[in-house]
């Protein structure tokens, strides 16, 4: 295999990567707790819909809410048992927020449902994409890297462009997390097979599996792995070895690094030629599509300050504290991040369940965080900017952040942050970059939410009063005509009255009064009852008013 | 004479000078009054009259007539009457004092088992957020409705009430940094061992 | 609980540690400094330091800012050495105070205090002082003062009357004085061959100090303090205008060493224009204020009036700085030219890579 010419992106920091507490731990099952709370939101995009009912007992890989349009995926019953109860539990998530949720009372059986691999019957070669993708959507596999993006719409690619390079993404360029590289060590056969299936399927090209040179064994496994397959080669499959800067995993940084190419903003990865997939992920797809199994569990680092740091095989659903229980956190930490150091969470409440994207535990103290120095002014000393990966100005950011005027701070490039933690990391005086950067995304969003609904609503407003204007007009029309037949009426029947010659004066005029008497009378009620018409309207705006 | 030859200049000056203006203001004459539009896009288009004109846009063309102060605006708050003073160059004014309560975002909601059909508050709506027929129960859509609260007072037997929208992880948004104080202040639950298992 | 974002762990650096690093850097200038020119700095530093502090904690506790935390980042402290190693080594106590007051309080509490200064303190106090106290500030001792310390002081404090005598016109000072004047003009050339005035190569007895200047600024660039774009883009403009010149006619003007190490071509190069604050903080930009630095000074001490240049254009770049900064922006990661969030930017902004 002939070695490529590697590129290395400006910016980026070394880090400790202090994943020897559990590199060496081989992956273990979490023993399955007696409940277990599934959070509808397990990918970005649609929430799907509960399908089963409270007191429902389901099997094992059951599917429990469907996939609600394109983007959007699937939930299955990580465990056979009874489902207790559909509502508002607090999620995996900064804010220590409710979210809807389904929970479900484990029976202990572990009983497998049916399950219907896409593999067992039809032959890899006559499969077409979309029928994988609805597979895939079924299976709830999405991106188990941490940022949970249903994993089919990435098998879609851009019109006229072919797959030049399919990236498996083993870089696990954050601290303390060795899910992947363990997943890669122990499970590699499993990984090149769901490589070849989806460079069969993709038609790349190349396939590279991209791997941080901190984890030689990984790659060494990953390695033999397919020397072992034909196809491997076939379909120029191979491993790079990436230099361990962080964050070399970030997709952009990723894919400059092996090929070069800079995606930029709003440019996706296949209209480059390039895709890219966690290696978890294609773990995951290989074990739907040749097993039949959906996404029900995932390894979780959890390391830091616990007595038992590992890797464990653990149910979705599971809480944290049943993780964090199972490692002997030591109970001087103080809180528990969700993800790695650099781009993870604190987690507000320990009861929040594991989900398709936590891959990591770290019970935090202050051994292994020390705490940091209060904020200081900013002396923009550049040190944030030579670090930031994506060549932004970081310190002229959180300026316009920090004054809340986030149109400048939007016009420095401030959407294109991919809120990797270097600034922050780097920075003398101790700022919080990235804090303020989510702070001035967040409002900006917000803002732009609003902007929306009251775009929308003045439309709406705007439409309501034309409306009332044009059924103003349209009666006045109306009446007018009626008022015309009647006169015309009434001219009729004073032409046909004509020959009588002791039809008098007064007549005519009192006849002439109680018309005009009439019209005025009926204009007055239309003033009135112009709301209701507007109602009736409204519930039937194609039909004119019949009033 | 060189009087003359200097009034003569001045006025050839003036006259060249004022030709290009006249020429100007017919060639980049700017149709309609764009400040309305303008003004019109920063108010929040809840239609809710509070500023006692009925609708945003009317207001609008009052601000922008001078007719109107910039401060009469509740929803749009106090970030709108700064985004209103900044565009029209008008000084700042606190909220005017009867309506000086910034809400949180709310929506109408109907009590369905009350409400008796009237469409009152389907008449009342600026938005048309309101779906209901004569004698039939009304709902409000909830995507559309501004939090006017115009519905509220109509109705006869008081079953719309205002319900503040909740916040969830999908639109919660990530505080302003709390600057000269470590983080590490913050307070933590303790760590679920395996002692406060068996507890 | 208030969340707080990540990342959580964080580089152990800071800027009292930025700060400590460029007070290390300047001590071996100091003490050749102290060496050739006598112990009159030492009192200097001294004054500068004690008046630096105390202002700085007065304001602070004024403008109601953390005192104990903001006084220990120790910027106030390389402002003071600055000071004082800018200024004559005999000038009366009262002088450097003056001096102190304008770059603590004026130049820099009164923007909002550290971060917020658009010009570099240091530099403020010395333009004061040069145009407020011409010939106090021109004062300057030739090399071998041999007062003991106890009568530096004395002079320092005014218990001493100040003598002429003690004093001599810098190198620098001499050549210029020396151009303009047609009696000394023929002059000159000896000027520049003579040793007790011009030294082995740049300025008897300065030559050393600013030698020991550009090793504590390359001490600061090994240790990450500062960028090489300020220094390097200031030493090549230097250099170019003074050779240019110099090759013009080498009988009138010095050569470019000479420029390079006398005066405070050094100081400003590695320890003033790389001023974070009120300097460029873009690459491009960096290169452009350090150049610009670099040019005016050689211009302003040449042909000027006044006999350095490094503070006055030093200045004058500050006022330059947001401007360059807005010019400079690097290109954003796999950004096009026509990227729609950059458009209004790139019509005042020309893209360009950073380098």
């Amino acid at each position: 295999m002939s070695k490529k010419k590697l590129f290395s992106f400006l910016g980026g920091i070394k880090l400790a990567h202090r994943k020897e507490y559990s590199s060496e731990k081989a992956i273990a099952p979490l023993p399955m707790p007696k409940k277990l709370i599934l959070p509808l939101r397990q990918s970005a995009g649609s929430l799907p819909a509960p399908i089963v009912q409270v007191g429902e007992k389901v099997n094992k890989g059951q599917c429990l809410a469907a996939a609600e349009g394109w983007i959007s995926a699937s939930l299955h019953a990580p465990t056979s048992g009874t489902i207790r109860d559909i509502g508002d539990y607090p999620i995996a998530h900064p804010s220590g927020l409710v979210a809807p949720c389904i929970v479900i009372e484990a029976d202990g059986e572990d009983a497998w449902g049916e399950r219907q691999p896409l593999l067992e019957h039809a032959d890899s070669e006559r499969l077409d994409p979309e029928t994988v993708q609805r597979y895939l959507q079924s299976m709830g596999v999405v991106g188990m890297g941490g940022a949970v993006f249903p994993s089919h719409v990435k098998l879609s690619k851009a019109p006229g462009v072919p797959l030049e390079t399919l990236i498996v993404n083993g870089a696990e360029c954050e601290p303390f997390i060795t899910c992947d590289d363990r997943l890669m060590r122990e499970r590699a056969a499993e990984i090149v097979s769901g490589i070849i299936f989806l460079a069969e399927l993709l038609e790349a090209k190349e396939s590279v599996v991209a791997i941080e040179d901190n984890k030689p064994e990984a790659a060494a496994a990953m390695r033999a792995a397919l020397a072992a397959r034909l196809e491997a080669t076939a379909n120029h499959i191979r491993v790079v070895v990436i230099p361990a800067v962080y964050p070399a995993g970030s997709l952009k940084q990723l894919i400059y690094t092996l090929t070069g190419k800079r995606a930029p903003a709003g440019v996706l990865p296949p209209q480059l030629g390039v895709q890219c997939f966690n290696t978890a992920t294609v773990y995951a797809i290989w074990q739907a599509v040749a097993r039949g199994e959906p996404v029900i569990s995932r390894i979780v680092t959890v390391t830091g300050n616990v007595g038992r740091p590992g890797n464990l095989e653990v149910p979705l659903g599971a809480s944290v504290a049943d993780v964090l229980q199972y490692a002997e956190a030591r109970p001087e930490s103080d809180g528990c991040l969700v993800g790695g150091p650099m781009m993870g969470f604190l987690l507000p409440d320990y009861d929040a369940p594991i989900g398709k994207g936590a891959n990591c535990l770290i019970a935090r103290s202050p051994q292994f965080f020390p705490h940091k120095a209060p904020e200081s002014p900013c002396i923009r000393c550049t040190n944030c900017a030579q670090a930031c990966p994506q060549g932004l100005l970081p310190y002229e950011m959180y300026w316009w952040s920090r004054a809340r005027d986030f149109a400048k701070a939007e016009r420095h490039n401030l959407q294109e942050c991919i809120e990797c933690g270097c600034c922050s990391y780097v920075c003398p005086s101790s700022i919080p970059l990235v804090q303020y950067f989510r702070f001035a995304k967040d409002a900006l969003r917000t803002a732009a939410t609003k902007k929306e609904m009251a775009d929308q609503a003045r439309e709406r407003f705007e439409f309501r009063q034309f409306r009332a204007e044009r059924e103003k007009t349209e009666r006045t029309q109306k009446l007018a005509q009626a008022a015309k037949q009647q006169s015309a009426k009434l001219a009729a029947e004073n032409a046909n009255a004509a020959p009588a010659e002791d039809l008098d004066e007064t007549r005519k005029q009192a006849l002439i009064a109680a018309a005009i008497e009439r019209v005025a009378g009926e204009r007055a009620k239309v003033g009135c009852d112009e709301g209701a018409n507007a109602t009736e309207a409204a519930l039937a705006p194609n039909h004119g008013n019949s009033a | 004479m060189e009087i003359l030859v200097a009034i003569s200049v001045m006025a050839l000056g003036a006259l060249v000078l004022g030709s290009a203006i006249g020429y100007a203001a017919i060639r980049f004459k700017v149709e309609g009054d764009p400040v309305v539009e303008k003004i019109n896009a920063i108010l929040p288009q809840t239609q809710c009259g509070q500023c006692s004109y009925p609708g945003c846009k009317p207001y609008a063309e009052a601000i922008a007539r001078g007719e109107a102060e910039i401060n009469l605006c509740p929803p749009g708050g106090d970030e709108g009457v700064h985004q209103l003073s900044e565009l029209l160059g008008r000084e700042y004014k606190p909220l005017a004092e009867e309506s000086q309560t910034e809400k949180k975002a709310s929506v109408a909601l109907i009590d369905e088992a009350d409400c008796i059909g009237c469409t009152l508050c389907i008449q009342a709506c600026p938005v048309d957020a309101i779906l209901g027929a004569a004698k039939q129960m009304h709902t409000v859509i909830i995507p559309l409705c501004t939090g006017c609260e115009l519905c509220i007072a109509p109705c006869p037997v008081d079953c719309i009430a205002m319900k503040p929208l909740p916040e969830t992880p999908e639109n919660w948004e990530w505080p302003y940094p709390q600057i000269d104080k470590s983080p590490d202040a913050a307070t933590h639950a303790p760590m679920p061992t395996a002692a406060a298992d068996i507890q | 609980m208030n969340p707080f974002s990540a990342p959580y762990l964080h580089r152990p650096t800071s800027v009292n540690r930025s700060m400590n690093l460029v007070l290390v850097a300047l001590l071996p200038g100091i003490l050749v400094y102290l060496t050739l020119f006598g112990s009159a700095l030492i009192v200097q530093i001294f004054i500068a330091s004690v008046s630096a502090l105390f202002f700085e904690a007065l304001l602070l506790y004024w403008r109601g800012r953390p005192v104990r935390e903001r006084l220990s980042d120790h910027s106030a402290l390389v402002t003071a050495w600055l000071i004082a190693l800018t200024f004559p080594p005999l000038s009366p106590w009262w002088l450097t105070v003056i001096g102190v007051f304008f770059a603590i309080v004026v130049a820099k509490q009164l923007y909002g205090g550290l971060g917020q200064n658009p010009f570099n303190p240091a530099m403020i106090a010395f333009a004061v002082c040069i145009i407020a106290f011409p010939a106090l500030m021109s004062q300057w001792p030739a090399q071998g003062l041999n007062l003991p310390f106890r009568e530096q002081a004395e002079i320092i404090f005014g218990l001493a009357p100040r003598l002429d005598a003690l004093t001599s016109a810098t190198p620098l000072d001499a050549i210029k004085t020396a151009l303009k004047t047609d009696a000394l003009y023929d002059n000159l050339q000896k000027l520049l061959m003579n040793q007790n005035l011009y030294g082995t190569f740049a300025g008897r007895g300065w030559e050393w100090v600013t030698t020991a200047y550009l090793c504590g600024g390359v001490f600061l660039l090994i240790m990450g303090v500062i960028t090489w774009h300020v220094p390097v883009a200031f030493i090549v403009s230097m250099s170019a205008i003074a050779f240019i010149c110099w090759l013009i006619e080498p009988s009138r003007f010095a050569n470019p060493l000479f420029h390079l190490f006398s005066g405070g071509a050094m100081l400003g190069a590695f320890f003033i224009a790389t001023d974070p604050v009120s300097g460029c903080a873009t690459p491009r930009g960096k290169l452009i204020f350090g150049a610009g630095a670099g040019l005016l000074a050689y211009l302003i001490r040449v042909f000027g009036s006044f006999p350095d240049g490094i503070a006055f254009s030093v200045l004058i770049m500050n006022m330059t700085a947001p401007l360059l900064d807005l010019y400079c922006q690097p290109k954003v990661f796999g950004a096009l030219p026509s990227m729609p969030v950059k458009k209004d930017l790139a019509a005042k902004v020309k893209e360009e890579e950073s380098p």
